[in-house]
């Protein structure tokens, strides 16, 4: 009997091996073959298209591509501001506001900001700051005398602004949740409470005591949005400029041309993109380098400024605008949906109607119903591995080391458009390309190292007695995992999933790039209604991308209390 | 008798030296390809971004699963280009049989790229469609010369487009005739009209339109693009643009993303004119609600650009038979009226009204064509398409000028 126990644990999740080597292949396989797909076209070799001699003609190209240094600078200068502004505001509010009840209802508005797709946060952007939008037709034509939406370029503006705005706007919350997380492990309470007896303001003394300890346990995901923010495709192709575009949208643009030399143009493109994104990173660390050397300098001063009302309040106020710009922006996607001849300047519609919503689940049926598979597939199967993985681990008595989670970054740090490109030839190849399989597989990539973070650290925490206990009553591993340490972690689990989804239905470029345009999501959708002319259909899809998610997330949180509803001890607690 | 021999060996003939496929040497009769259609599925490769357009096609299948029993699946393409590199990537790989692609929505361009690649269905079924009888090549040439390239019977004509303007009557009561006025109009109230920006195709459009107007011989645009007189061909046209750019929408510095959004702005008051290239789009638009009741439409002096859009069998379709079967239901009366329907799509027909029978021609009379689109004597003249050369040249030079400061 012992021994076949032993034998079944031998083969099932003892060693952390298998599930670590699948992991690995699931991240770094599709990546570095991606790569490589991008790479031989870059450099003249595509045999598919009848080129097959390495010459440098494809870069040439593509530096005499007009405007191409501009899209590069804009590239860049969107990337490095929109990142530096986001992690600003995120330090200084939680330097300022931290273990306080403002800090912890804004976590509460924050947090399911993090399911929101970007082009969701973008169109709702557009709709409220437009010069026809939401914000003109209030003051419209009382106040402004604008009889006519003003020629204000706001959208689509030459330097980027806008598009930084949105950027900013997503970014906020992410980098928020994840100082939230880091906080946890920093002693604030206690080190506030000394810097304060020392006399410091609430500010520096966070800033130059918690601060340095925060920011090496966020400065992953920090640098992922950097990468992101470089090589963003979807908020550039809403709010930022055109003429010429950032570097990301244009090589979508010579992806989908009819011409074959512009094929291996955009390789060259998505080559150069990796390097402007590593260049980003690199003038980012130079800038870390300065800022260390600041706080030093700063700290060694012993300046007090005890008096930081202002600088509160100021960061305070910002986030508070953040947050209505968001949530206006989600509260008129929701209007247009339902509105019917809304015209300028009419600050409300006149005709409010459900006909766009009916059209749009008759019709889009299918639609939502790919979007909920690919997202529900790739989230229960990356869970699956990760608690495989973690488990493992566990029964290993030890846990996934450091070096692990730097690797999970690697598909947040690689710009999207450099490797999906040569992995969408690649598939072309296998004949899988269009497949909801592939875009599955896509979408896991970067489904997995959410569900990975959002799991890992409730599975570390979790009291190892319980499983002691249940052993020494004779339970075997497979029984305590499935009678103990599953359903002690069944609500993280939920969450982990439903994270997992929402990245899943947030996903436009691998699902555009990979499903060659088969497979289309709400994202896809509402990216392609974005260029159409009907606000209220878009307003429907862009409604969608936050309702599937929130469906789920709502899910996770009803099924614990279901399961659970006659075990006192497992109901989630209010100040979870 | 021995006429249909003589036509059926020039036809094998020919079929065979194209060497396409094996069982096409011998010509096959109508009914054979409806034998041999039935249980296939289409998938038919078209641009998706208009909802109406989308039903249109989804009525279509359900019709021919009806009529034939042949399954047709609308793949929602967002650039007809995709469809093409997706063929050229699929004839490197070596799929020469049962490609993913049986019927492609196309014209221009992507047309002559695959085409010239020799990626297409042999030539001359179209002309074999039994419908064809009713196509109007005399009075639309354009369903046999795609931008100026002979079709060939490699695709089959499936709506006709025209540039046509729209104005709104409550803020611009009298629209400008000619692009010189709309010049002069602009001058004196900026910002008022933008065009999309070129490559796409409706800013290519507006290129190819304003070019047509402003080339000294207009006979050049036949031909292929002459590198050596190039730019002093286009000199009209840029110069033309210099001084209109200043006073676009946005200054010309940010420009409507194709002509859907054009149309939100017009109904935003944010534009005074907006264009399409369907006749009936302004009425199609009231009905919808995205354009006030007020839009009309107008065409320019002289003429409008005009073209027809076509649908086209690629050379590794496994589902040839099934895809002729839907290119001959497109053609038919019943599915031409529908479509030009302004209520269901509105795309004009490639049709010869007149010749049709008596019951069919009703069904054209009694549509409502709607309150904002011309009748088809108030469109003006139709002016071809340049040759395709000119497209990706214009798109560079515009780039070069006016995309990458």
């Amino acid at each position: 009997m012992a021994q076949r126990f032993q034998m079944k644990t031998g083969l099932g999740a003892g060693s952390p091996k298998l599930p670590t080597l699948l992991l690995f292949v699931l991240l770094a396989g599709p990546i570095s073959a991606g790569l490589l797909g991008t790479l031989l076209p870059a450099f003249g070799y595509l045999p598919a298209l009848g080129a097959s001699d390495p010459s440098p003609d494809a870069f040439r190209a593509l530096f005499s591509a007009p405007g191409i240094w501009t899209s590069i600078a804009l590239s860049l200068g969107t990337g490095l501001v929109a990142t530096a502004l986001s992690l600003g505001i995120v330090i200084l509010f939680t330097a300022g506001w931290s273990s306080t009840r403002a800090f912890d209802n804004l976590r509460r508005f924050l947090s399911p900001l993090l399911s929101v797709p970007h082009a969701a946060a973008a169109f709702g952007l557009a709709f409220l700051i437009a010069p026809s939008g939401f914000l003109v037709r209030l003051v419209s034509p009382a106040l402004s005398g604008w009889e006519r939406p003003p020629d204000l370029l706001i959208l689509n503006d030459p330097y980027g602004l806008t598009m930084t705005a949105g950027l900013i706007l997503k970014e906020v919350p992410f980098l928020f949740l994840m100082t939230v997380a880091a906080l946890t492990q920093v002693n604030v309470k206690s080190i506030s409470r000394a810097v304060a007896s020392l006399g410091y303001g609430r500010m520096r003394g966070f800033l130059i005591t918690a601060a340095p300890q925060v920011y090496p346990q966020i400065r992953l995901p920090v640098l992922a949005v950097l990468a992101y923010s470089t090589s963003v495709v979807d908020v550039a192709l809403i709010l930022g400029p055109t003429t010429p575009a950032p570097l990301a949208p244009r090589i979508l643009v010579w992806l989908s041309d009819p011409d074959p030399a512009m094929r291996l143009k955009a390789s060259a493109g998505a080559v150069l993109q990796i390097a402007v994104s590593a260049l980003a990173i690199l003038i980012w660390l130079g800038f870390e380098r300065l800022a260390r050397n600041w706080f030093f300098r700063t700290s060694r001063t012993g300046r007090r400024q005890a008096s930081d009302r202002v600088p509160r309040f100021l960061v305070l106020t910002f986030v508070i605008i953040l947050v209505a710009v968001t949530a206006s922006g989600f509260g008129l996607l929701g209007l247009w949906s339902v509105a019917r001849g809304w015209w300028f300047p009419d600050t409300f519609p006149a005709q409010l109607t459900l006909a766009t919503w009916r059209e749009a689940l008759t019709t889009g049926g299918t639609t939502i119903w790919t979007t909920f598979v690919l997202g529900a597939g790739s989230a229960i199967c990356c869970a699956a591995l990760v608690i495989w993985l973690l488990e493992s681990h566990t029964r290993a008595g030890n846990v996934p080391g450091n070096r692990l989670r730097q690797f999970l970054f690697l598909p947040l740090l690689v710009p999207q458009v450099s490797f999906l490109f040569g992995l969408q030839v690649l598939f072309i190849h296998a004949q899988i390309d269009g497949t909801l399989l592939a875009v599955m597989l896509a979408h896991s990539v970067f489904v997995l190292p959410y569900v990975f973070l959002a799991l890992a650290d409730p599975w570390a925490h979790q009291d190892p007695r319980y499983a002691r206990i249940a052993a020494t009553l004779g339970a075997t591993n497979s029984r305590i995992f499935r009678k103990v340490r599953l359903p002690m972690l069944l609500t993280p689990l939920l969450v982990a999933i439903a994270i997992g989804f929402a990245v899943s239905v947030g996903q436009y470029l691998p699902t555009v790039l990979i499903g060659s345009g088969r497979v289309s999501t709400v994202t896809t959708e509402s990216l392609a209604l974005a260029a159409g002319g009907n606000r209220s259909l878009l307003g429907v899809y862009a409604m969608l991308q936050l309702i599937l998610p929130f469906i789920v997330f709502s899910l996770a949180s009803l099924i614990p209390a279901l399961v659970f509803r006659n075990r006192l001890g497992m109901r989630p607690t209010s100040t979870h | 008798m021995w006429k249909q021999n003589l036509a059926g060996l020039l036809a094998a003939f020919m079929f065979g030296a194209a060497g396409a496929l094996a069982d096409s040497t011998v010509p096959r009769s109508w009914d054979d390809i409806t034998e041999q259609a039935k249980g296939q599925t289409v998938y038919f490769h078209a641009w998706g971004g208009e909802p109406r357009i989308n039903s249109y096609i989804q009525w279509a299948a359900g019709e021919l699963d009806k009529i034939y029993g042949v399954t047709v699946e609308h793949v929602k393409v967002a650039e007809t280009a995709n469809v093409v590199t997706q063929i050229i990537a699929e004839k490197s790989a070596g799929r020469d049989t049962n490609g993913s692609v049986d019927l492609v929505w196309i014209n221009g361009e992507n047309f002559n790229t695959l085409k010239s690649l020799r990626l297409l269905a042999e030539p001359g079924w179209a002309q074999t469609l039994p419908n064809w009888q009713y196509v109007d090549v005399e009075g639309k040439p354009t369903v046999i010369k795609d931008f100026t390239i002979p079709t060939d019977g490699q695709e089959s004509p499936w709506g006709m487009a025209q540039l046509v303007f729209m104005h709104d009557t409550r803020r611009l009561p009298q629209p400008p005739a000619s692009l010189s006025e709309l010049a002069e109009y602009l001058a004196e109230n900026p910002g008022r009209f933008s065009y999309p920006q070129p490559p796409e195709f409706f800013g290519t459009t507006f290129l190819k339109q304003a070019l047509i107007t402003l080339i000294d011989d207009p006979s050049k645009l036949d031909r292929p693009v002459n590198s050596a007189t190039f730019e002093q061909d286009v000199k009209p046209l840029f110069d033309f643009l210099d001084e209109l750019h200043p006073t676009l929408w946005r200054g010309g510095q940010a420009f409507p993303r194709n002509a859907a959004h054009m149309r939100q702005l017009l109904g935003d008051g944010e534009i005074d004119i907006a264009f399409s290239f369907n006749p009936a789009d302004a009425s199609s638009a009231i009905e919808n609600g995205e354009l006030p009741d007020t839009v009309r439409s107008f065409v320019l002096r002289g003429g409008t650009i005009g073209n027809t859009h076509f649908v086209a069998i690629p050379y590794n379709s496994s589902a040839k038979e099934g895809a002729m079967l839907l290119a001959n239901f497109l053609l038919s009366p019943l599915a031409q009226a529908r479509k030009q329907d302004p209520k269901i799509w509105g795309d004009p027909t490639v049709l010869d009204i007149a010749a049709l029978p008596a019951e069919d021609r009703a069904r054209f009379d009694e549509l409502d064509l709607g309150i904002a689109t011309l009748s088809p004597e108030d469109l003006g003249a139709t002016l071809p398409e340049p040759h395709p050369t000119w497209v990706s040249e214009l798109e560079k030079a515009w780039a070069a000028r006016y995309g990458g400061s």
